[in-house]
């Protein structure tokens, strides 16, 4: 198997689930109600750990460094994340598009890799999915609701869903292994999952009463998977290390 | 001693375990959560002639993120070194995948009885249906409703019942 191909997929899954786990954090205590406040901290709970477990794969799998470190002691520059995960958590409205977007694509991503050739690879996915799914389900629950509330509540829906349309895409950025990895079965593919993704999202977004943005126009925002971050990430890795900066080799 | 250890059976190391909580759940031992997926012990030759009794416990998480695993692996090295192994080893790994089906029967009415409404057995994906109808650990009634699927923990949600006018939490089914 080529082992930078599959490092490249597992790095990118495991720093987005990271860098949203951290974002859908800063909800906690601020939520706008107390259920949506542990909502959206059992999330965080929840992608943190799947970045641990991802991390932990290329840890024993592949030699590389322990998870702390993998998380806590790179570099910006190093990050795989897409732009779409960086973004400040803004007005809840956004909170709540950035995570049907992403989570849909989540829950469709694990869904291929259930049959991945990368053994740790599929019995992750297949833990994970079962997971996601209550992360999809409350996405569509508010979408749905908030979409068919009030004027104001559906025009902010609306206005958020075209502000992170572009970025959304960018979670799809090819990386130069594509054919490698659909190749030897690790991972179906970055176009196959983006048309799967789309078709699901249309289906509930037109369900909802919103319009689906113009996807072909799109001036999608690129990058992120090859190191290219909004200016957004440095400032949260410098937030999310500043403990372990102190003294990285502390027992915890 | 050495003739003692000499008997221990995985059937032991099953019974230690049983005195292992959930953290979370303090009346439902790791054994009956589905939690531990093997139990294995023997002999290996040590240098000089001389063998050590070792027992391996192969867990798998409920949750990826479980916050309580780091807990439990601990308690359950000490319960099975305490039957007097040389060597324990206690594996956190997926080749099993946790599933709320994995509780036996008694960990569910176990769960009920403390409060908390156990998870819908899982016979197919995830329903909305499976969290429509379930039953409210106070009262009995079936008239309850979802009102978040994320609650005190990650494993749980938070419950309505319309008929005693209480919140109630619920295993997830997973």
């Amino acid at each position: 198997m080529n082992t930078e191909a599959i490092k490249d997929l597992l790095y990118k899954m495991a720093d987005d689930a990271l860098v949203i786990g951290h974002r859908n954090s800063e909800w906690t205590g601020i939520g706008p109600m107390l259920e949506e406040d542990l909502a959206f901290s059992s999330m965080a709970q929840d992608k943190v750990g799947h970045s641990q477990a991802l991390y932990q794969i290329i840890h024993t799998v592949f030699g590389e460094r322990e998870p702390d470190v993998l998380a806590f002691q790179r570099s910006e520059k190093e990050f795989k994340c897409c732009q779409l995960v960086e973004l400040p958590i803004g007005e809840y409205d956004f909170s709540l598009i950035r995570h049907f977007l992403f989570d849909h694509a989540e829950a469709l991503r694990y869904e291929m890799l259930t049959t991945s050739t990368l053994m740790p690879l599929a019995q992750l996915a297949k833990k994970v999915r079962g997971e996601i799914k209550y992360h999809v389900m409350h996405a569509d629950t508010f979408l749905k609701q908030l979409a068919n509330g009030s004027e104001e509540s559906k025009a902010r829906m609306q206005a958020s869903l075209n502000y992170a349309m572009p970025y959304a895409l960018g979670i799809f950025e090819k990386s130069a292994f594509e054919d490698t990895l659909i190749g030897e079965g690790v991972f179906g593919g970055e176009e196959k999952l983006q048309h799967l993704w789309l078709e699901k999202v249309t289906g509930i977004v037109t369900t909802a009463g919103l319009q689906m943005p113009q996807v072909d126009e799109a001036k999608i925002i690129y990058g992120g998977r090859k190191g290219f971050h909004s200016e957004y990430l440095k400032s949260l890795l410098d937030e999310m290390t500043e403990v372990t900066r102190i003294d990285p080799s502390a027992e915890w | 001693m050495q003739t003692a250890i000499k008997h221990i059976t995985d059937t032991d190391i099953w019974v230690a375990l049983e005195s292992v909580k959930d953290p979370e759940i303090p009346v439902i031992s790791v054994v009956e959560m589905g939690i531990v997926t093997k139990v294995a012990s023997g002999e290996s030759q040590v240098a000089s002639g001389q063998s050590s009794r070792y027992a391996r416990v192969t867990m798998t998480p409920t949750f990826v993120g479980c916050p309580a695993i780091g807990v439990m692996k601990k308690d359950i090295y000490d319960a099975v070194k305490k039957l007097g192994f040389e060597e324990v080893e206690v594996t956190v790994d997926m080749d099993t995948a946790w599933s709320s089906d994995r509780m036996t029967p008694e960990a569910k009415s176990k769960l009920e009885k403390f409060g908390i409404a156990p998870p819908a057995v899982m016979d197919s994906d995830l329903t909305e249906e499976m969290l429509d109808k379930v039953r409210c650990p106070h009262c009995h009634s079936t008239d309850t409703t979802l009102r978040s699927a994320f609650g005190s923990t990650l494993c749980r949600a938070i419950r309505f019942c319309f008929s005693c006018k209480q919140g109630f939490e619920q295993f997830k089914p997973l």
